[in-house]
């Protein structure tokens, strides 16, 4: 119970990209398209689960002082398992789109901020939950951006085409400019349902 | 002439800000005030500029002699902490007015993806010693420029009663972004 109280955390009440406003570099850089979205959302989910179980194990053995720079020995090391397992199974169509956001994963403000405020202070399993909700709150955020822009600019889902007249499709959306305009959208629109619900909410 | 190219490319067609998503959270973090956006960019454009240099000798005579280019993510990691914390002591001891205006920003810099990532696509694009510095300071005054841009367009709408309750603050600082995005776009019929 205790469990699905704490995924929930992540994916809704604190999404690490709706409410906490992080990790923006890979969230405006990989959505193109809803695949590259959910793929780097995963690979970020599974660094950040096993950083966070290693670091929750180690908790009592790491000094404080040197904490910072065992973190960021702990993340790369997964960081580099993932890359490494990325290149060796997966299309290098994606590889190629995913280029070096696979390994700038390790200075993801997101992995630090679970790892210093809720991993290194508790036990194995909730660090565990904790992670994966973030994770998944992560995936989720890009994975709205993700279809939107896709939708929008190449008039496809998943590579699904729904549009399939080529003058329907804002070619601005799949580029940069786009990739701001859309979260834009997006954080004005749930800032509108805040101050519906709450008024005092921003 | 080449060098040149780099240079124009990385600071303004191939802006790492605004083109290639990099060094979103200081880009967005410390874009509310000119002072500590100066300081920022300052200290991004500095440490980066060292940072590539040092990767780059590490890189192509420790690691690819050894045969350990797959520990790249860990190694540049760990040398861009130690240029931060280098480049604070360094500094601490000898331009303490630069010290005083820069000191809190630099430990965020470890964290900062632009810098990881200049130093990573140097790498991919197997630059010289000399193209990598060229290819970071370019960088670090792109980011710089951008980062000063952004925060004028915010220090001006941001309190502006005009501005819709909802759209004030992150919106308003991404659809900035994306406007300026727009018009960088048009710096590439420069070459």
């Amino acid at each position: 119970m205790k469990y699905a109280k704490l995924i929930r955390n992540g994916i809704i009440h604190e999404n690490p990209v709706f409410v906490q406003l992080v990790a923006l570099c890979p969230l405006l850089a990989v959505t193109t398209s809803a695949v590259n979205a959910v793929t780097l959302g995963l690979s970020t989910t599974a660094v950040l689960v096993c950083a966070c179980v290693v670091v929750s194990l180690l908790r009592k053995l790491i000094p404080n002082e040197i904490r910072i720079a065992a973190f960021v020995l702990i993340v790369a090391g997964f960081v580099t398992i993932v890359q490494l397992l990325m290149e060796a199974y997966l299309p290098p169509s994606i590889n190629e789109m995913l280029g070096i956001f696979i390994p700038l994963i390790v200075v993801n403000c997101i992995v630090f901020s679970r790892l210093e405020s809720f991993a290194s202070k508790n036990t194995v399993l909730p660090s565990a939950a904790d992670a994966l909700g973030m994770g998944l709150g992560f995936t989720l955020g890009l994975l709205i951006v993700g279809v939107i822009r896709e939708f929008l600019g190449s008039g496809s889902v998943f590579g699904f085409e729904l549009l399939t007249d080529p003058s329907s499709h804002m070619l601005i959306m799949i580029l940069a400019p786009g990739a701001f305009f859309t979260l834009g959208t997006v954080i004005m629109v749930k800032n509108y349902i805040g101050t519906r619900r709450g008024g005092s909410r921003r | 002439m080449n060098l040149f190219l780099i240079a124009v490319g990385a600071a303004l067609i191939n802006n790492y800000v605004l083109t290639q998503f990099l060094g979103m959270c200081p880009f967005f973090g410390v874009s509310k005030r000119m002072n500590t956006a100066l300081g920022m960019g300052l200290s991004v454009l500095f440490v980066m500029t060292f940072a590539s240099a040092i990767t780059h000798l590490f890189y192509h005579f420790v690691l690819i002699p050894l045969g350990m280019a797959y520990l790249q993510t860990v190694a540049f990691i760990l040398i861009i902490a130690s240029v931060v914390q280098f480049v604070e002591v360094y500094m601490k001891k000898t331009f303490r007015a630069l010290y005083a205006a820069l000191g809190v920003y630099l430990p965020m810099i470890t964290t900062n993806c632009v810098i990881f990532g200049v130093t990573l696509i140097n790498i991919g694009n197997d630059y010289t010693l000399l193209e990598t510095i060229v290819n970071s300071v370019s960088a670090g005054a792109g980011f710089l420029l951008a980062l000063i841009l952004l925060t004028a367009v915010r220090e001006k709408y941001d309190n502006h009663p005009d501005v819709p309750p909802i759209f004030r603050g992150f919106p308003l600082a991404l659809f900035a972004a994306g406007l300026m995005s727009i018009a960088f776009m048009g710096f590439r019929g420069l070459i």
